[in-house]
């Protein structure tokens, strides 16, 4: 690293060669974390398609191959779809507002990407490893509803719109809860800072992590990120039994499919946070040989594949719930719920240190 | 007490995880999908698909033109044209099946008193113009010729119950 960054300073002099020097090694980062992720997003398309068809005694796609290879017979389909994406058009309609509806899909994508800068994969393995880590992925995550109202009032359409009406106060709605959720984190955590959460966990086994203390509020998180990403079952805000397609009813081609990968790379992304908050991120469920020779990234990626099951799970299982009944949910349910949860966990971590001292809370406070 | 029941059954999502439990079932039950060009469901030898002429094993035609399947055409689908042959028979000139009006409801095979006009098990055509989906009476009888013994055969299993 060194002699490169001195290489950089010889050629562009060294008042620019350091800067350049960080742009590109930025850049190179930032390009290894996208990548990757853009790639997972296609092949969960795939595992999406295939677990549902499963579910429905159906086969899913099974015809495109991979480069010929007959035994991965399906898995070149995400990158047809991706091909076939790129070469459609893109029809602006006549009413629309031309630069806010281009400028939509980039605005849902780029907090959705931007979130997972400070997504920390192992200890070392963090692009941006701030303090502020979780206030920064909320802040990032209520970005996202920006592009979906500007792509159903630049739209001029009353379905788009209703969908993005729809969506943005199911969103807000869900924030609250979801917040209070990670309130109870941070109590026991006591840092913003994701990795330090994830050292928070650390332990003996997976009796450590906080999924065990705050269940409840691992389920709520869960549940509300569903209805953040605007997953089935709260996908209201497409609905396309009622309002055709939603907020994106009127993209085609290349733009829609970028809000098609924002939602599924907001999907890895409530994911991986629900494995960092509460499944103990990159620590093994167990603290003994054959576990700890797992490299922590792989620990992570397991448990985000695990989680992002349940997704695709809930999606084959439930029917999509009425708009009322999921606010009712969000702030007669989940927000009470979150409330009471803080006041004891509160009262808990107040006790006189011989009660905390007690077997079992021990673990935790 | 019921009451309490319930608050905790709602609680503890137990009616969700009895409806995952049931997906969860699915996701390892042997696939029933039919994989289509390897694999066919099977057919009825009644099955009706695109229309045959026949011929006696002497080739000669059996079409009298009685014109009772122009008649009992619920779709207006067949148009047949009449002469009198050289040998003093009533021969068809003229035998056209419009196949995108064509319903497929075996009437015409039903009416014919001759067992001429047939449908096959064949359903796996197409056509790129409209002009095509008119076929004539050469293109039946070549059909007919090409699968005689299929309609044969299917006729036969069939006879008990006409």
């Amino acid at each position: 690293m060194e002699s490169i960054q001195q290489q950089f300073v010889q050629l562009f002099g060294t008042e620019w060669g350091s800067t350049l020097f960080s742009l590109t090694t930025n850049l190179a980062l930032i390009f290894a974390i996208v990548i990757p992720l853009l790639l997972g997003v296609a092949y969960l398309t795939f595992a999406e398609r295939k677990i549902i068809a499963y579910m429905q005694i159906r086969v899913g796609p099974n015809r495109v191959t991979f480069f010929g290879i007959p035994w991965l017979r399906g898995w070149g389909q995400p990158i047809a779809d991706a091909v076939k994406a790129i070469m459609k058009e893109i029809v602006i309609p006549n009413g629309a507002n031309k630069f806010l509806f281009v400028l939509a899909p980039i605005l849902t994508i780029m907090p959705a990407l931007a979130a997972w800068a400070v997504i920390p994969f192992s200890p070392e393995l963090v692009l941006a490893d701030i303090n502020a880590g979780l206030l920064y992925i909320l802040a990032m995550t209520s970005m996202g509803i920006y592009g979906i109202i500007i792509a159903g009032w630049a739209s001029n359409s009353k379905y788009a719109f209703l969908g993005a009406m729809r969506s943005a106060a199911q969103v807000v709605s869900y924030e609250l809860a979801m917040g209070f959720a990670l309130v109870c984190v941070l109590m026991m955590s006591q840092s913003l800072n994701l990795g330090d959460i994830v050292n928070g966990q650390q332990g003996n086994s997976f009796l450590n992590w906080y999924l065990i203390p705050l269940f409840p509020m691992f389920l709520v998180y869960l549940i509300s990120g569903i209805a953040e990403t605007n997953r089935a079952p709260f996908d209201v805000a497409e609905g396309e039994s009622e309002i055709v397609a939603g907020f994106h009813v009127d993209y085609s081609g290349m733009a829609f499919t970028v809000f098609f990968l924002a939602e599924y790379s907001n999907m890895i992304l409530v994911a991986a946070l629900t494995s960092i908050m509460f499944l103990g991120g990159w620590l093994p469920p167990l603290d003994i040989a054959p576990f700890t020779l797992i490299p922590g990234f792989i620990w992570l990626l397991l448990k985000i594949a695990f989680i992002l099951f349940f997704f695709l799970w809930f999606r084959a299982t439930f029917p999509r719930y009425r708009y009322d009944q999921i606010m009712r949910l969000g702030w007669k349910v989940f927000i009470p719920i979150t409330l009471i949860w803080i006041v004891l966990l509160g009262l808990i971590m107040q006790l006189p240190e011989s009660v905390r001292n007690l077997p079992l809370l021990n673990i935790w406070f | 007490m019921n009451r309490i029941k319930k608050f905790f059954s709602t609680f503890l999502l137990f009616e969700l995880l009895k409806g995952m439990a049931v997906t969860g079932k699915y996701l390892f039950k042997p696939k029933i999908t039919v994989h289509y060009p390897e694999e066919k469901t099977p057919q009825s030898p009644r099955f009706r698909g695109l229309h045959a002429l026949r011929r006696y094993p002497n080739g000669e035609e059996r079409c009298i033109a009685c014109k009772l399947c122009e008649a009992v055409c619920p779709a207006l689908a067949i148009t047949i044209e009449s002469e009198e042959r050289s040998d003093g028979t009533r021969r068809t000139t003229r035998y056209d099946i419009d196949l995108s009006k064509c319903i497929f409801c075996g009437f015409c095979e039903e009416s014919c008193p001759v067992d001429s006009i047939v449908e096959t098990r064949i359903l796996e055509y197409h056509c790129e113009k409209r002009e095509d989906f008119i076929y004539t009476k050469e293109m039946l009888l070549a059909v007919g010729d090409r699968y005689e013994e299929q309609i044969a055969k299917d006729r036969e299993a069939d006879a008990r119950y006409r």
